[in-house]
């Protein structure tokens, strides 16, 4: 007997004003329901352009639980298929990524597919002579995914045919990407650095509350960026300091800085830290970037760019960008209870190496399975996921400076530690859950 | 002073290994050259530390604040703490310069850690970078390998 599968209703009860049942992070049947409607009728990240360069060139990944490829077909568009042969099923790109020249090859019966995903060739065809085959489903070949977009190079899909325009999905949020690429001199910017994947037994929703979840910090991180700043106070006077306390003592911003810095929360549960400030604000210069900034844009353009220094925007449901840092993590759901966390990397083309090395950097300290930050942010994520279950509570509270008024407000701007971003994603997820029911 | 044997280098690599399991962290720590580095690389056969991210690559400092965190009262990932053992295959002397007292020492292993009811193995193998100072062996790069150094791992908290 199904609680959730067409009850919309029950689906809607789930959130409250400032409260959600615990239910939308344990329960595994509206997990699927997540699968099937949540990222079906959203736009959902797939990658980035620069992965697949030339014709041919394919890379492999998952919207929600789906397997898809991502594919630069020959017209030179990139194209989403879903990486499923018609024929037995089998997933036809095996690589992470490759070049499969000007066309798929299924490595069980060796059907053929154009990189837009319509049938090619098939051995040994008359066998399908007469057999109705141009009825089948399998003669439509691979299936493609109608709504694909390229945003300033990255890749977005949304998988169901109706639903918002990727414009009106996401307004005004995306000038967080338009920043990060506008961080390059030449206004482009490639995967690099290597892609860390952390596993985590949790439901993908924590990873993405935590985003802008300004009260943790000082108290989660006490354990790794509070001893980091306390070895380097030791450090004997004048030793200059290093990058990585640079990246890591930021962390320890006390309450009043997060507040001063600000959250804004945009339409369908996108929204930013850091408005006016943020942990990523006082890096320090990399000499020779400002100038290339300056040619390129103007020093007043240049300034306002880099001046931006956002913290961590989340696109709903399952991304969060961080453009001074040049950092995007991908919450790949694959259960009620478990989540890989991929954080990629990007370099700012034309710009100098040192700002890769810092971003490889940054990455490492704290998005690794290795980094003391992880350990401590993956502790929370699980021990809450084993809570949950617990029988003497069922609601979980985000209702830090909830405002009544706040529902009919669009593209707010609020005090760092409000909530409201939190409460915004979950009206977006009754909205895109029960959409489609 | 006496000369470095191939019996002191691979008897250096088995102590440096009991000393992780038996959670000897600040003694481990003087085992580093004050230039030394703890890489664990994200990519098979890596080359580039620095433009392409590792799983870990950390000088003296980052050691210790990491050695620091596994006291500390309030590291909560370590409540209850993790454990750890090494196994190892006989080292191999893959390069030596007693001139210079420079010497590289290659060990496969297989590294268990745990904590609560979970149990991990690694598997890998260990270069070790090693300089002769003062009479001493000292690591100035310890090199972690994992055969599966890019798959998705949960939290790896100790040291390999």
């Amino acid at each position: 007997m199904s609680k959730y599968r067409g009850n919309p209703d029950a689906i809607r009860a789930l959130v409250r004003d400032t409260e959600v049942h615990k239910d939308t992070y344990i329960d595994q049947e509206l997990f699927e329901l997540e699968m099937e409607h949540l990222f079906a009728n959203t736009w959902v990240y797939v990658g980035h352009a620069s992965q697949v360069p030339n014709k041919g060139d394919y890379y492999t990944t998952t919207v929600g639980t789906e397997p898809v490829v991502m594919v630069r077909h020959s017209d030179d568009s990139v194209r989403v298929l879903y990486n499923r042969c018609p024929h037995k099923g089998v997933k036809v790109a095996g690589e992470v990524c490759g070049n499969t020249g000007k066309f798929f090859r299924c490595p069980y019966h060796a059907w053929t597919f154009k990189t837009d995903g319509s049938l090619l060739a098939i051995p040994l065809k008359k066998g399908y002579e007469n057999t109705g085959f141009e009825n089948c489903e399998a003669s439509h070949g691979m299936a493609a995914v109608k709504n694909v977009k390229v945003y300033r190079d990255f890749v977005f899909c949304r998988l169901n045919e109706g639903g918002p325009s990727f414009e009106e999905y996401f307004g005004e949020s995306l000038s967080t990407l338009d920043n990060m690429v506008d961080r390059s001199p030449e206004g482009k910017l490639e995967v690099a650095g290597g892609v860390l994947r952390y596993m985590h037994n949790c439901n993908w929703k924590m990873l993405v509350d935590n985003q802008t979840d300004t009260c943790h910090p000082m108290v989660a991180h006490e354990s790794s960026a509070g001893t980091a700043v306390r070895v380097w106070n030791e450090a004997p006077e004048g030793t200059p300091k290093p990058m990585a306390v640079e990246l890591f003592a930021p962390f320890m911003s006390p309450y009043e800085f997060f507040e001063g810095m600000g959250i804004r929360v945009w339409e369908n549960g996108h929204g930013h830290t850091g408005v006016s400030n943020s942990i990523h604000a006082a890096y320090s210069e990399v000499p020779g970037y400002w100038d290339q900034m300056v040619a390129a844009y103007g020093e007043d353009r240049a300034k306002q760019i880099l001046g931006d220094v956002r913290h961590n925007t989340v696109y709903w449901p399952n991304i969060m960008v961080k453009g001074p840092i040049q950092t995007l993590r991908l919450f790949k759901p694959i259960a009620a209870d478990k989540t890989l966390v991929e954080s990629w990397t990007f370099r700012l083309v034309g710009a100098p190496d040192k700002l890769l090395e810092r971003t490889a950097m940054y990455n490492r300290l704290i998005n690794a399975p290795t980094s003391v930050v992880g350990h401590d942010d993956l502790e929370m994520y699980e021990r809450a996921q084993e809570g949950l279950h617990a029988r003497g509570r069922d609601w979980i509270n985000i209702g830090r400076l909830f405002d009544a008024a706040e529902k009919d407000q669009k593209n707010v701007v609020t005090n760092g530690t409000n909530e409201m971003q939190m409460r915004a994603q979950m009206r977006s997820w009754v909205k895109f859950m029960t959409e489609s029911m | 002073m006496t000369a470095i044997t191939e019996k002191t280098l691979t008897d250096f690599v088995y102590a440096e290994a009991r000393m992780l399991d038996e959670q000897r962290f600040d003694d481990w720590l003087k085992l580093f050259t004050d230039d030394g580095y703890y890489w664990m690389p994200l990519a098979h056969d890596q080359q580039d530390p620095v433009l392409h991210t590792s799983l870990l690559y950390e000088d003296t400092l980052l050691l210790r604040v990491r050695i620091e965190r596994l006291h500390g009262q309030r590291t909560f990932s370590q409540q209850p703490k993790s454990r750890c053992h090494h196994l190892l295959q006989a080292p191999s002397i893959e390069s030596s310069d007693p001139a210079k007292g420079e010497h590289v020492v290659r060990t496969a292993f297989h590294y268990t850690e745990t904590r609560l009811d979970k149990q991990t193995l690694y598997a890998g193998w260990t270069t070790h970078h090693l300089v002769e100072t003062d009479g001493a062996l000292k690591i100035r790069l310890k090199r972690v390998d994992l055969v599966n150094c890019d798959a998705a791992f949960g939290n790896i908290q100790l040291f390999m």
